[in-house]
């Protein structure tokens, strides 16, 4: 039984479609990389994923069963289930909140067993972020801190599944290394759905990976295989671009 | 700076409102008899002089503090009250009915409040407190709603509101607790510079004669009143005038500082 999956799912924005007969399924452990060019559906995967909208045809089933997102109940064992985290960091806390009350807001709202309190320090110690950081405003903190706290906020649920939206790609090369180590610690337990246009990153975090062009998988299996003998022409298009483009240096 | 702002507009409004409650309980003299010549100059015994009919002047310019916050605070509060809920229900709403509260909100905010105010008088008992309050508060209503839906729905597009959708706040809760606090500072400072022109309308208004009726001592019926004396006695639109300066200042100074002391950048980590 998959842990999440889309079945020939079909999704369009006021008449215009955006995915077309999207099939995929992930195992439990089983991280995916799903890679592909702005605007070619992988950020709208992930809002079907997390509930946020209903396929226009197809199903999207999680933990089991179909995902019903009028369904009050079934919504929040879901909201338990699967956590995301954003790309922008500076908009993804609320500036109004203190850390403590950004971290325990899931906790009340899905009625999590435990004391929110010692679940919210839990959490800032797993992303590796003092405990005094509770009392303190997203403002006093750096980006790559910011997007710790946002994963810290997703983790406090336990989800089973973490869904990640270009979640380094705002940040610069030093912090980037440092998240994607926390979230390749992290996916040793929980299962990673990593949306991404950077190569790199997938390569690094995902075994398995998945390419998007405009709406349509085209690709799907081994990272690494993938990697090394690309088959479809999008994909060695894609794989090129990243040759062809000048090293980053540290 | 701001907090230079804060404290001037705190200093004018607060004494503003001192004297309005002051009025309450005691006043120099009684303001609708005679308490000594006609049109007399500023002495000790009448600080800004006697109005025509030989009333104290300056126990008329108190009592037009009261009635100034009286309507201030009262449309501030009913046009802040519509003027929140309609614009975050219009932000909430779907594209038609969104595009149609627009509409509507835009021809209000083109209908000028004194007409407005002439058509609530005609459709109620005659001009009174009440009915500045209304006109002003639903003239103040549109402008504030067109702010709010815009603030909710720039609100609505951040992440952190998608986060707390994912951990199982209903809207009802993302409202309260999100959308509320990230828009109320915006929204306090424009119903700060609104209370100061709803304090202007309600001068014009009484100006006009479509105010507080007498004896209701409102400034602008001050200054209407004083207008066919003032080449003898200017101090009767002095007086009246320099305290509706005053309070608007007041209140402007205060809407800046609150501003910038309200703004999360700014505070302190």
């Amino acid at each position: 039984m998959s842990l999440i999956s889309l079945r020939d799912v079909q999704f369009g924005y006021g008449g215009q479609p955006i995915l077309h007969d999207v099939s995929l399924a992930l195992e439990q452990g089983e991280s995916l990389g799903i890679l592909g060019e702005s605007g070619s559906g992988k950020s709208t995967i992930l809002r079907l994923m997390l509930g946020l909208a209903r396929p226009d045809q197809g199903v999207v089933e999680a933990d089991g069963s179909v995902l019903d997102i009028r369904s009050r109940p079934r919504m929040q064992a879901h909201r338990r289930f699967v956590q995301p985290v954003f790309q922008d960091p500076y908009t993804s806390l609320d500036p109004r909140m203190k850390v403590r009350r950004i971290l325990t807001e899931p906790h009340v709202a899905l009625d999590l067993p435990g004391d929110a309190g010692a679940e919210a320090a839990r959490v800032l110690d797993a992303v590796g972020l003092p405990a005094d950081s509770l009392d303190r405003y997203p403002r006093a903190f750096s980006g790559g801190q910011r997007q710790r706290i946002a994963i810290a906020r997703a983790l406090i649920a336990r989800p089973r599944v973490l869904l990640a939206d270009e979640p380094v790609s705002a940040l610069d090369l030093a912090t980037k290394v440092r998240v994607i180590e926390l979230l390749t610690e992290l996916a040793r337990d929980i299962t990673l759905v990593l949306v991404s246009h950077d190569i790199a990153i997938v390569a690094a975090l995902c075994p398995r990976m998945i390419v998007l062009q405009q709406g349509r998988i085209v690709e799907g299996g081994a990272t690494r295989h993938i990697l090394r003998a690309p088959q479809h022409p999008y994909t060695q298009r894609l794989l090129a671009s990243l040759q062809h483009m000048p090293e980053e240096t540290p | 700076m701001r907090r230079t702002s804060l404290w001037i507009g705190a200093i004018l409004v607060g004494i503003n409102v001192a004297v309005a409650l002051l009025t309450l309980v005691w006043l120099p003299y009684d303001p609708t008899a005679m308490a000594g010549g006609r049109l007399q100059p500023p002495s000790w015994a009448h600080w800004a002089g006697t109005d025509r009919l030989g009333r104290d002047y300056f126990t008329q310019v108190m009592i037009g503090a009261r009635i100034a916050l009286t309507v201030g605070i009262g449309a501030a509060a009913l046009g802040g009250l519509i003027g929140t809920t309609l614009g975050v229900l219009s932000a909430f709403a779907q594209r038609g009915i969104d595009d149609a509260l627009a509409a509507t909100l835009d021809i209000l905010i083109a209908f000028p409040t004194l007409l407005l105010a002439m058509l609530v008088v005609a459709a109620s008992d005659g001009a009174s407190l009440g009915t500045a309050i209304l006109a002003i508060g639903i003239a103040m209503s549109a402008i504030l709603a067109r702010l709010v839906r815009i603030l909710t729905k720039r609100v609505l597009a951040q992440d952190y509101i998608t986060a707390a959708r994912c951990s199982g706040l209903g809207w009802g809760r993302i409202v309260l607790v999100h959308v509320l606090p990230n828009i109320a500072p915006t929204v306090l400072v424009a119903i700060a510079l609104q209370f100061g022109l709803a304090v202007i309308a309600e001068a014009s208004l009484s100006y006009l004669g479509l105010g507080a009726p007498p004896p209701n001592a409102s400034w602008g019926q001050l200054l209407q009143s004083a207008q066919s004396t003032v080449y003898n006695a200017p101090i009767g639109v002095i007086a009246p005038g320099l305290a509706l300066m005053a309070l608007v200042l007041g209140i402007n100074f205060l809407a800046d500082g609150l501003r910038d002391l309200l703004d999360p950048e700014r505070g302190a980590a």
